[in-house]
């Protein structure tokens, strides 16, 4: 029988105490790989949102701002592009692409997104992934909607749904453009990005709902009558534009140039850069996060000490005994210690499985509420380092009680005087 | 082993503390398979001499030689393999690892001296073999093995620690009160079995008792505060 099943043996004995270390330990061990999965299942999920745009532009403001309410379509933008600044910028020498972005309206809690042909053409996500229809196709008519996958989803609906946009982005709307309601044309396939909550219609069609309207309410005569011709709508403004170059030399240039615009206050923001800020705003809570929960482990890793020790008293007895059949003070060590690696061994098994089963049950509430897509996959190098460091840990810790056993075993030889 | 003595003692003076004297023996001989009784009050001093014979405390003066071996050059490592190698012990109680088998019980030696496996192996048994056969000769049923020792009577558990001292054959068994905690007929059937398992293998046994009507079960008896001059000194003190 090896060391360590005598220490498995002796564990088995004590099960009771035994079993609430390793629970406190599993569950310490569940909180620091959980953080450290959600911190950079987040990251991951952030830096896949948008790719292949080399300036998104908005009023001016904050950078971070601007990519929120653009990309992660949170918040709200302060202000808009005139229709003239999107022109202009359109045409610039340096500009390969654009993309405008027209937010303010909802469909039951989605946002929806007014925009034109090109966003199906030159958005791009992950490692510089196109959009791709799952059923249907882009917009054509100014009353099309395209839906993101989870809209569609979520919601039940198919293709030729005809559903009512909501003024503003609450979850519970007072305006509804119920005259005037839309026919689903196309469904995206699955992303991982904002995209998939968002519902895209044309700019006309954003046009259209909103004509006649003053100060974001409607008035009488918009009331009274649809516009006569929607297709010769002229939007008045967007909230954003994606930009794509010609040539990525020409960035610092052009993003100098849209900072400096004369006729109104823009903002360029290069997402990367964007996002990196974003990211290091939340730096220091998930830093503090991660700290917290290295801490819980080790309270936990403590705590298996402090009952290790108080078990020492009643057990030894038994290593009394263990020497009187030949074991050396050494082997006393190597079972107290083995108690220790048996104790961390178990709780990290169980606090990775723990993660796994919250990650298989919290994930798609995670994705609804938070927007975070977790994928399913194996532990990372961070993961293994954090986990061999609590094992590294605990053992260190077990060699407070191994060696007092160990102590113990010396002193006592093979008769106990208790 | 070229010395016919299993034990043999040589001016050994022992205290637990400083000036204060335990054992004071001028010389004590045990020959090599002999079958030794050790008596004396309580407080005499017999566990401290059993823990000189086992190497676990070494004397202030004189030497204790352990079948041949003089255990005062010995390191502690080397006493303890020593120890491990050659010395089966059975104490009063709590001789068993509560969260073990019987027979698990009884193979511990066997998983801390390789010398009494191979002393197993050249008698051409298994570890288990060799348990299960001392634990018959000691009047245990094969149907006991795999119980846990925490189910057996105090009198069963002795016999399972006297199967356990006598496993891979050590030359020398100490045994410091192993009968106290059990009755007159138990006593009587342990001590005879014991007896038996020790000459079958010529195995020396030196057995401590204060109970002077096991004595006349043994070859020889040693009178501790006969002996021990520490006692008289005391006595006279
Ligand atoms: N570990 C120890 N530390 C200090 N003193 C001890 C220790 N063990 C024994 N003594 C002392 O040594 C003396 C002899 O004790 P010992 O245990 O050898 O007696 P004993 O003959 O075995 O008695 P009993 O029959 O009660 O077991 C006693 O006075 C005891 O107080
Ligand atoms: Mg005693």
């Amino acid at each position: 029988m090896s060391l360590l099943t005598l220490a498995w043996k002796s564990i088995r004995n004590r099960l009771f105490s035994v079993v609430l270390t390793v629970v406190s330990i599993a569950l310490s061990v569940l909180l620091l790989v959980s953080v450290e999965r959600v911190r950079h299942e987040a990251r991951e999920s952030f830096a896949n949102t948008v790719a292949g745009t080399d300036l998104i532009v908005g009023a001016r403001g904050g950078q971070v701002q601007l990519l929120l309410y653009s990309i992660f379509r949170m918040g709200n933008a302060t202000n808009n592009i005139s229709w003239e600044s999107y022109q202009e910028l359109r045409q610039h020498r340096d500009v390969a692409w654009t993309v405008p972005l027209s937010l303010g309206d909802s469909h039951r809690g989605f946002r929806v997104l007014g925009t034109n042909g090109d966003y199906f053409q030159h958005y791009r996500f992950g490692r510089k992934q196109a959009l791709s229809f799952r059923a249907g196709a882009a917009f054509d008519g100014v009353y099309d909607a395209v839906l993101g996958a989870d809209v569609a989803r979520e919601l039940g609906y198919g293709i030729g749904e005809s559903i009512v946009l909501s003024h503003g982005t609450g979850e519970v709307s007072l305006q509804e453009h119920g005259d005037q309601p839309f026919r689903v044309v196309g469904i995206l396939a699955k992303t991982g990005t904002p995209v998939d909550r968002t519902v895209h219609i044309r700019l006309q069609g954003m046009e259209a709902i909103h004509a006649g309207w003053v100060g974001g309410r409607p008035t009488a005569l918009s009331r009274l009558r649809r516009a006569p011709d929607p297709e010769a709508l002229q939007p008045k403004s967007v909230t954003a534009v994606l930009v794509g170059l010609k040539s990525p030399m020409a960035v610092f240039q052009l993003q100098r140039y849209i900072n400096e615009y004369r006729a109104e206050p823009l903002l360029a923001a290069m997402p990367g850069v964007a996002l990196q800020e974003l990211w290091d705003t939340l730096a220091l809570v998930q830093q503090a996060l991660l700290a917290i929960s290295v801490m819980v482990v080790l309270v936990g890793i403590t705590g298996m000490a402090t009952a290790m020790l108080a078990g020492l008293n009643e057990r030894r007895r038994e290593m009394a005994v263990l020497r009187s059949v030949g074991a050396r003070p050494w082997h006393i060590f190597v079972l107290v210690q083995g108690e220790a690696l048996i104790i961390m061994l178990v709780s990290v098994v169980l606090g990775v499985s723990g993660m796994y089963l919250l990650h298989l049950l919290l994930a798609p509430w995670l994705e609804q509420q938070w927007g975070l897509y977790l994928s399913l996959r194996g532990l990372s190098p961070t993961e293994c380092w954090l986990l061999g460091g609590a094992l590294v840990s605990g053992l260190s810790v077990g060699l407070v009680p191994a060696y007092r056993a160990y102590r113990f075993s010396l002193a006592d030889g093979m008769t106990v005087r208790l | 082993m070229t010395n016919r003595n299993a034990i043999h003692l040589q001016g050994v003076e022992f205290g637990w503390q400083q000036g204060v004297p335990v054992l004071d023996v001028t010389e004590l001989t045990v020959a090599a398979g002999e079958r030794v009784f050790v008596k004396g009050p309580s407080g005499s001093g017999k566990t401290t001499l059993l823990s000189l014979v086992g190497g676990i405390v070494t004397p202030q003066r004189g030497t204790v030689q352990v079948l041949g071996q003089d255990l005062g050059p010995l390191s502690g490592a080397q006493r303890d393999r020593f120890r491990a190698h050659h010395i089966g012990f059975i104490f009063q109680m709590f001789n068993l690892i509560p969260y073990l088998t019987v027979l698990e019980n009884v193979l511990l030696p066997c998983r801390f001296s390789r010398r009494r496996r191979g002393r197993i192996a050249a008698a051409g048994e298994t570890p288990r073999a060799a348990a299960t056969r001392l634990l018959q000769q000691l009047d245990l049923s094969a149907s006991l093995l795999h119980v846990p020792v925490t189910r057996l009577s105090v009198g069963q558990q002795q016999r399972v620690a006297a199967a356990r001292a006598l496993i891979g054959a050590p030359e020398l068994v100490v045994a410091d009160e192993p009968t106290s905690a059990l009755d007159t007929d138990r006593r009587r059937a342990f001590l005879s079995l014991l007896q038996q398992e020790c000459q079958r293998s010529n195995t020396t046994l030196l057995f401590v008792s204060h109970d002077d009507a096991l004595e006349n079960a043994f070859q020889r008896t040693v009178h501790l505060p006969a002996i021990n001059r520490a006692s008289r000194q005391e006595v006279v003190a």
